[in-house]
């Protein structure tokens, strides 16, 4: 039901039920918000988004105050704004002016307020809080000098992903965010996702750099240089270079990484086929023998360390399989490396994700061989970038190339693991011929494609019915596993993505604050794999040439040593 | 109080319960004349065990007392009872004889205690701290001592809400049943339905004595008419301004009232569920507060199907960790929910959307205490004590450079200067008022002139301050207005719970440009006095901006005691900023010395102990401080045995 309210002297339509910040959005009218998160509940914490409202004594939070029949809005009068440019000189009081040497430096919220408020001098002079940068965590550096405490990292992480690492510490002016007890990242429940950096406004919270001693490998002309980069960053590095959302530049993103110094640069679709293929045979292994089922899916690391962590007796059902990251790192390792005659500490590996706990991941234990990991350098969608415009290199001004041989041909089911619920599409389909001889009528799975944290399918294959699942959410996957734990036994497979909307919204992607471009992302999957000419990873010839030169095949000795891992329990505390 | 506790026997309550409505007993009747102390066998002793009794050394003089009756094997009761509100006399004994009035004696340390006994259990009168005697007609009373009544510090008080409080045994529930106790309940339970309940309160006018001052029966509508099948009933006794202990001391004083004010509120609302939250700190009342709620729940007059009526409830304590926020409601709600005590956002009011997203119903201690009385006397009754607007009467904590601090109690409407002058015997030492603090470190100072103001809520909102929830400082001339902003503003910036920009950072800089303004330049550099003066210019600005903006009561009245300050003595900054001067010698940093030519001997003892070698002068001639080497420590002021340092 509308009805009319005065803003500004005019009126506008308000519906019933919504906050005032609402109804002014819809009606094109810009308040500037800190704190609010769409779609969670209101906190009113940042005071960024007052207005003044007749008959209120105070400014009222547009955010989180029910819009009414009777109210006069003033959105950008004098008193309002003066509040909100002192509250925001008030945060920079306390905020260390080093803007130049900061990570987010062109891309910080705060900025841009100072920026819109027209703060030109520092009215409010007092003492600064002092606190060290964290760098002990594997993915994360936690930089609270630059916290602003708009909690939004802490919401993240317990209402979104779920794990409640980052808390309030400390009262009043001391007020710091951090994990319990104000331990270090490394020692906490941290599963490296990364989505307190998406949600993080300032450089309180970034990625740890792994771009640091890459200039000098490429220019070392001993030293062999390889690039691989998730099919995911095809899709969204683009943003960083203005170009169209959604639009996938594996092309020239070979070229440029070509002329940046890459000897070799693969696509980790590839590895992503790769591990359809070894998910497919353990699943169909266990289903046969009678291993323990439910399967859980194992490419994204934060969710193995979350099931380390907390659900550590489940191990058992987390497939051994290696992430297309890893199963791509061996292989350039081992097969690459020995057929191109490359010594192993001559190679260098680097791998371009959306995801800061793949950063994570390649240090992990299990994952290295002979003590040196497979992967030397994880960077993310945005160092990407960053040493792509280091290098000079125009992106749009390359002339699309093909990946190099031999890891240079993809499926478009590789492509949809991108995407929350892709995953089990990708499976289903070579499970569905491993199990039937025949490939799926109808590739799509519809139930997969819905916009929910939870998604379930039962698809009948041969003598067997059997159950998929997609979680999107640490959240829900706890929930599940209790219930697994407590006796149900209709699913036997189950993908856990921890980023909401799957790797095309991980950790590691470009820092867009309130566009749609996940939404863009997730179609750009879904459009490739429509008329894509290898919807199968099975059907991909260069997985079946590798398995003919190299792995045999999936339970070969050399592939379960190659392509499979191991985990183990973790303590931290909870 | 450790030891099992034991609710008396099922018969015994039940008479006293519902004695009223059937026939008389005589045996129980003499029973409960008894528990009045309308009547005793032998000697009771009564020891103010209040937390500010324990302190004042009760806990010793009660020792005193059981050692002395074991001596001389004298068979007398020994009662702990609570606080009666005249802190400065404690500890206070009373003792009551067999046919007479109940004589209260005043500060009663241990060793006094055997000439006092020595002397009042021979029916003699003691010769000194003899604070008066009670009023029971039925009884003797003792010749030349003042009723407790026509002493000026309870004439004028009125004591609705404090009446059991130092007077009855807070451990005792048969004693809180022979006063009286549990009827109102008893009545709402079996006469009237819920609606009703919240109709008597909102016509009686009460409103939250929280500081708030919300219509407390329309409060409880709200909740009522709320949807949602499970509701709840929250006691806020989360007391924490500095100088304010009204509720600590009627919880140690009648835990019972409380109870059954929030057992009646918990019908009104249709809630089953309620909470009391209290501060760990109070000890003493946390501890008395179970006792009762055991002894009540013993009995049955909380639990499964109260009194027969169907009504269930259950009480539980929720101790606080002492957080100053917490004592806003919603703040205090996910405080009891278990997460960090932060306030959130109203709307949604905790009326509809609450505890555990329930519709929830937050009062104060000293509201719900009102209720019973008003059930008992009728909704007309508490209406035509008061004002127009402001019903009933309100409670205060004396503090500060007052001669009686303590708690007192006086209708709404009472002047100022009644309270302070009155019933609080002054200021401490004969000195002049400079100013009175009203609601705690958010509240706000007003100056002498405003002593004729009538306390209502809204006459003291017209005078510029809140009602706050009843702590009442009060300044002598001594005080410097700059350092007791700089106090309370110090005391906000610390109980900020961190979550909104203004009050956050905002009291930080509100206190650091008031620490700037009380000192000394570090170097007398050009750019410190700039940033001082910046800071000066700022300080109304962001005063402004902290009450137009921040999310919860504390940082929107963060500034109050700056501002109103800056109103009334605004003489006084000015001198502290321009003048570099402190008028009551507070701040250190500030205060100039200089050496009286004519008293000074020469002893060059200042000579020797300054720091900084200000001070010069040849031995046995009169000395002199160079002021630009002074740094205002005031060694030579406290070493000079002629009194020939004085402050400029």
């Amino acid at each position: 039901m509308n009805f009319p309210i005065e803003v500004n002297n005019k009126t506008i339509l308000a519906r019933r039920g919504e906050t005032i910040l609402e109804a002014l959005e819809r009606n094109g009218i810009k308040v500037p918000t800190l704190c609010h998160m769409p779609g969670l509940n209101p906190t009113g914490s940042c005071r960024m988004c007052v207005v003044e409202v007749e008959g209120k004594r105070n400014l009222i939070t547009a955010c989180s105050y029910p819009v009414e029949e009777w109210m006069k809005i003033k959105t950008h009068s004098p008193r309002v704004v003066n509040a909100r440019k002192t509250n925001v000189e008030l945060l920079l009081s306390n905020h260390p002016d080093d803007c130049l040497y900061c990570e987010r430096n062109g891309n910080c919220e705060l900025q841009l307020f100072a920026e819109q408020l027209n703060v030109r001098e520092r009215r409010f002079i007092g003492k600064k809080n002092k606190y060290k940068t964290d760098p002990s965590g594997s993915s994360i550096v936690r930089d609270p000098a630059k916290c602003i405490v708009c909690g939004r990292c802490v919401r993240t992480c317990d209402e979104i992903v779920g794990v409640s690492t980052l808390g309030f510490i400390g009262r009043g002016n001391q007020t710091i965010i951090g994990p319990s007890f104000n331990k270090q990242l490394n020692l906490s429940s941290c599963i490296a996702c990364g989505q307190c950096i998406m949600a993080c406004p300032t450089g309180a919270l970034h990625e740890k750099r792994h771009s640091g001693d890459l200039q000098n490998a490429l220019h070392n002309n001993k030293t062999h240089v390889v690039a691989q980069y998730s099919s995911t960053i095809a899709i969204s590095l683009g943003e960083e270079f203005n170009l169209k959302p959604g639009r996938e530049i594996n092309g020239i993103l070979n070229a440029a990484l070509r002329k940046a110094g890459f000897d070799k640069v693969f696509d980790t679709t590839f590895g992503a086929d790769l591990y359809l293929i070894q998910l497919a045979a353990e699943f169909e292994q266990r289903l046969n023998e009678g291993g323990r089922l439910p399967l859980f899916s194992s490419d994204c690391p934060a969710w193995i360390k979350f099931l380390e962590q907390w659900h550590s007796d489940m191990i058992p059902y987390i497939s051994t399989c290696k992430s297309p990251q890893q199963m791509l790192g061996s292989i350039i390792n081992r097969y690459y490396a020995d057929t191109y005659h490359i010594k192993t500490e001559d190679l260098y590996t680097v791998s371009a994700m959306p995801c800061t706990a793949k950063k994570f991941e390649a240090q992990r234990e299990q994952l290295t061989h002979k003590g040196i990991s497979d992967v030397d350098a994880v960077l993310t969608t945005r160092e990407l970038a960053q040493f792509i415009k280091l290098n000079g290199i125009e992106l749009q001004q390359n002339d699309p190339e093909l990946a190099d041989y031999p890891f240079h041909i993809r499926s478009s089911a590789g492509k949809l693991m991108s995407v929350a619920g892709g995953q089990t599409e990708a499976l289903i389909r070579t499970l569905y011929f491993r199990l039937t001889g025949n490939e799926l009528k109808q590739p799509r799975i519809n139930q997969m494609r819905v916009q929910k944290d939870y998604k379930e399918v039962k698809i009948k294959m041969g003598k067997y019915t059997l159950g998929f699942a997609a979680v999107n959410s640490i959240a829900l996957a706890h929930k599940l596993i209790e219930e697994i734990k407590a006796g149900r036994d209709d699913l036997h497979f189950i993908e856990v993505m921890v980023c909401p909307g799957g790797c095309i919204n991980g950790g590691g992607q470009p820092i867009r604050k309130g566009s749609n471009a996940i939404k863009i992302r997730q179609k750009s999957v879904y459009d490739l794999d429509e008329n894509d000419p290898i919807p199968v990873a099975h059907k991909n010839p260069g997985i079946i040439g590798l398995y003919t030169d190299f792995l045999i095949s999936p339970d070969s000795t050399i592939a379960r040593d190659l392509l499979h891992t191991s985990y183990k329990k973790r303590e931290v505390p909870l | 109080m450790t030891e099992t506790i034991v609710a008396p026997p099922k018969e015994i309550v039940d008479y006293l319960l519902y004695s009223r409505h059937g026939s008389t007993n005589a045996m129980m009747e003499d029973y409960l004349n008894r528990l009045r102390r309308d009547k005793v066998d032998r000697p009771v002793i009564f020891v103010g065990m209040g937390t500010c009794g324990i302190v004042a050394g009760a806990a010793n003089t009660l020792t005193s007392v059981k050692n002395y009756l074991n001596e001389k094997n004298i068979n007398a009761e020994v009662v702990e009872v609570g606080c009666i509100g005249l802190c400065a006399h404690e500890p206070i004994v009373d003792i009551q004889l067999p046919g007479k009035r109940r004589l209260a004696l005043s500060r009663v340390k241990g060793e006094m205690v055997e000439n006092m006994l020595d002397n009042v259990l021979n029916y003699e009168v003691p010769t000194y701290n003899v604070l008066g005697q009670y009023s029971h007609t039925s009884q003797e009373a003792w010749e030349g001592v003042t009723h407790l009544g026509d002493l000026p510090f309870f004439r004028l008080q009125h004591r609705l809400v404090l009446k059991n409080c130092g007077v009855i045994d807070p451990s005792s529930l048969e004693e809180y049943l022979a006063h009286g106790g549990y009827g109102a309940l008893e009545r709402v339970l079996r006469n009237y339905a819920p609606s009703k309940v919240c109709d008597i309160v909102e016509e009686s006018g009460l409103r939250g004595r929280g500081g708030g001052g919300f219509n407390t029966g329309r409060k409880w509508k709200i909740a009522l008419n709320a949807p949602g099948d499970e509701k709840y009933m929250v006691c806020n006794g989360d007391e924490s301004d500095p100088g304010a202990f009204m509720d600590r001391a009627i919880v140690e004083g009648d835990p019972h009232r409380l109870i059954e004010g929030l057992a009646i509120a918990a019908y009104a609302i249709n809630s089953g569920k309620a909470f009391i939250y209290i501060r760990a700190e109070y000890a003493v009342a946390v501890e008395r507060l179970r006792h009762a709620l055991e002894q009540a729940t013993q009995a049955g007059i909380l639990g499964y199907n109260i009194m027969n009526s169907g009504f269930n409830l259950s009480i539980q304590v929720r101790e606080g960790a002492g957080a100053f926020v917490c004592g806003e409601e919603t703040a205090l709600i996910s405080s009891i929910e278990g997460k960090r005590g932060m306030p959130g956002p109203k709307p949604p009011f905790p009326a509809t959307r609450g505890l555990f997203g329930r519709p929830t119903v937050v009062n104060n201690v000293e509201t719900l205490v009102n209720i019973p009385p008003i059930i008992d006397n009728g909704p007309d009754w508490f209406a035509g004590i008061g004002t127009e607007k402001s019903k009933g009467t309100k409670v205060f904590a004396l503090a500060g450079n007052i001669t009686n601090t303590g708690l007192v109690e006086v209708n709404m409407g009472t002047t100022l200067k009644t309270l302070v002058y009155t019933i609080g015997g002054g200021i401490k030492n004969g000195k002049n008022l400079k100013a009175i603090q009203f609601g705690g470190p958010s509240g706000s100072c007003l100056p002498e002139k405003s002593l004729d103001v009538s306390i209502d809520y809204e006459s003291l909102t017209e005078a510029g301050t809140i009602m706050g929830s009843g702590g009442l400082v009060v300044m002598d001339e001594d005080t410097c207005m700059v350092d007791i902003v700089k106090f309370f503003t110090d005391f906000l910036q610390q109980a900020s719970c961190g979550k909104c920009i203004p009050c956050r950072e905002g009291s930080r800089r509100l206190h650091e440009i008031l620490e700037n303004i009380t000192r000394r330049p570090v170097n007398e550099s050009g750019h410190e006095t700039l940033e001082r003066f910046k800071g000066v210019l700022q300080l109304e600005n962001l005063a402004e901006v902290m009450r137009d903006t921040s999310l919860c009561g504390l940082g929107q009245t963060a500034p109050n005691p700056l501002l109103s300050a800056l109103k009334h003595f605004r003489e006084e900054f000015e001198e502290h900023i321009f003048d570099r001067k402190c008028r009551a010698g507070v701040c250190k940093d500030l205060r100039v010395f200089a050496i009286d030519v004519e008293k000074c001997t020469g002893c060059t003892i200042c000579a020797r102990k300054c720091p900084t070698m200000a001070i010069i002068g040849a031995p046995r001639t009169p000395h002199f401080i160079i002021e630009d080497k002074c740094i205002g420590c005031g060694i030579c002021f406290d070493v000079c045995k002629f009194v020939a340092v004085i402050i400029k």
